[in-house]
């Protein structure tokens, strides 16, 4: 792992549990100013738990948590876990992020208009109104990324910002993070998506309970350390300079061939 | 009309309506955030609870109040921190705390008798014996927290909605949950002079759920159930005078006939829009394709 200087978060020999199997062990992590991280790895791998950790929601066992001083962090979770027949509007939904300095119920005129820029600036302004449960999956994703960059954080974390989006609305995700990221937002993101998103991301970890691998797509998307990683075996073609996985093809196996009816 | 202001002469009904309907209102105001939550269990068993607290205050003499009020907060409490913890199952967990302290009144009441307020009233509520004392005790406890859920609305909204970016930004989950049990324990508590133990929890449920069928607003949501709850404790109290008939039952029968009216009325007004939907988008002809002969409409 390349040193970084003054990163916005370190994370030093991590080692993380909730009572019985270690989630996370030996994990050595930096997110440096403006840098775009992919995490990946399969269910149980500790990657929310990982998210958690930087954010400050869950203390490691062991190991070192750096975080620079006055770091704003923002947080998006995951849609799944949200009751989206809760009784608010996308406008209400943005400014719950707001609960230090005023005690008043009601939104200033100076809250409305940051509410107003943040959904303009996501392309949503004109759902301002509109109740949370008359949203989209892409739309709900604008609404929490909204909502976390209400308070101008430095480094933003995303909880799988794709699972359960159509491809179109994946592109759209992956662009508004992109132009974030150019803006010198640091961004780490979760994702279950190797070709669709991790794919694209300019660095990524591996990882299964450790980090496995982690670099460019190019030096991590390799046989070897997807295999270490999932536990299964893929091969890396390559299209339009990108690496793409797929399965291991293996002409014994039950499952090849189904939709042909060859056998 | 003669009939119906009569018992406004009694000052036991005086009394009695007045902390009705401010404690109607006090549980329709927290009980949003209890089936907001999803806490209607807890607000359940937290009034059973309460009731050990309720029969060991009375035996021993002590302050109803200030007695049942330790015993509930030490509950609320002890549930709070089950709930976050989730280190065995939250539900068994209350169920053990809950129906154990409700044991314990129901075996102190069994092995000392009943001294003080009744057994039967403490299960079901009564109109009687509410003095000018307990007005003010209810007043006071309604006061207090409608000006904690006004102050912290902020914060109280976001943990509702999303507890987990809530302490990822900042705010004080943890501090924030025990208010909001101290404030569940303090309704229940004031509430249950004219609602009894086992109907505390309709008090709480029914308004909020009422309001949730009439608002998508969270604001007006609070609003509508305060005073729904105020309306039921009112005209409920009413009916139990006329009725003869425990304070408890009349307040949570008016609350479900409310519901069943809202249900109704939701039912109609989605049968209307669906069939007016369908006369806008239903097409005169469907045009057929035929998937053997490709390109022929």
């Amino acid at each position: 792992m390349t040193a970084v200087a003054d990163p916005l978060v370190r994370l030093g020999g991590l080692h993380c549990s909730y009572g019985g199997d270690p989630v996370l062990v030996d994990v050595d992590l930096a997110v440096a100013d403006g840098q775009f991280t992919g995490v990946v790895g399969p269910s149980g791998s500790g990657k929310t738990t990982l998210l958690r950790v930087l954010l400050g929601t869950v203390a490691p066992r062991r190991g070192t948590v750096e975080r620079r001083r006055g770091l704003r962090l923002g947080y998006v979770p995951q849609v799944e876990t949200v009751n989206w027949s809760f009784p608010v509007t996308v406008a209400q939904c943005v400014l719950m992020a707001r609960t230090r300095g005023r005690v008043l119920p009601w939104r200033s005129r100076a809250e409305a208009t940051e509410v107003a820029d943040v959904l303009e600036r996501l392309d949503i302004a004109d759902l301002a109104d509109r109740h949370i449960r008359d949203l989209s999956g892409g739309q709900q994703q604008r609404v929490f990324l909204a909502r976390a960059l209400l308070g101008h954080p430095e480094l933003l974390l995303l909880d799988e910002p794709t699972s359960g989006v159509d491809v179109r609305t994946r592109h759209e995700v992956l662009h508004l993070l992109a132009d974030l990221n150019r803006q010198g937002l640091a961004i780490v993101l979760t994702t279950h998506d190797l070709n669709g998103i991790a794919a694209h991301l300019p660095h990524l970890v591996c990882l299964n309970h450790r980090v496995l691998g982690q670099g460019a797509p190019a030096e991590v998307l390799t046989a070897e350390v997807l295999e270490r990683t999932y536990g299964a075996r893929m091969e890396i073609l390559e299209h339009a300079g990108m690496p793409v996985v797929v399965d291991a093809y293996d002409p014994g196996s039950a499952v090849v061939g189904l939709g042909s009816g060859r056998r | 009309m003669e009939t119906l202001l009569r018992p406004f002469d009694f000052e036991f009904f005086r009394n009695g309506l007045v902390v009705a309907t401010v404690a109607g209102a006090l549980c329709g105001l927290v009980g949003v955030y209890v089936v907001l939550r999803g806490m209607s269990y807890i607000g359940h068993g937290l009034s059973h609870a309460i009731f050990g607290g309720f029969a060991a205050s009375s035996l021993l003499g002590v302050n109803l109040a200030l007695g049942a009020g330790a015993w509930g907060l030490a509950s609320a409490l002890m549930i709070n921190a089950v709930t976050r913890r989730r280190a065995i199952g939250a539900d068994a967990a209350i169920g053990v705390i809950t129906t154990g302290s409700f044991a314990l009144g129901l075996a102190l009441f069994a092995l000392f008798g009943q001294r003080g307020r009744g057994f039967e009233a403490a299960l079901f509520g009564s109109i009687l014996g509410v003095s000018t004392t307990d007005v003010v005790a209810v007043a006071v406890t309604t006061g207090a927290v409608a000006a904690f859920v006004f102050l912290a609305y902020r914060r109280l909204l976001f943990v509702t909605f999303d507890p987990e970016v809530a302490e990822a930004s900042g705010v004080p989950t943890a501090r924030v949950d025990a208010l909001l049990m101290a404030a569940l324990a303090a309704s229940i508590l004031a509430t249950m002079q004219v609602l009894g133990v086992t109907l505390v929890a309709a008090e709480l449920i029914i308004p909020a759920t009422v309001a949730r069928m009439l608002t998508s607003s969270f604001s007006r949501m609070l609003g509508l159930a305060t005073a729904i709850g105020a309306f039921t404790g009112f005209v409920g109290m009413n009916l139990s005078y006329h009725l003869d008939v425990q304070s408890g039952p009349t307040i949570v029968l008016v609350g479900a006939a409310l519901f069943a009216v809202a249900y109704t009325a939701g039912s109609l007004r989605g049968l209307r829009r669906a069939r007016a939907t369908d006369e806008v988008t239903a097409p005169a002809e469907v045009p057929t394709l035929s998937l053997a002969e490709p390109g022929r409409p």
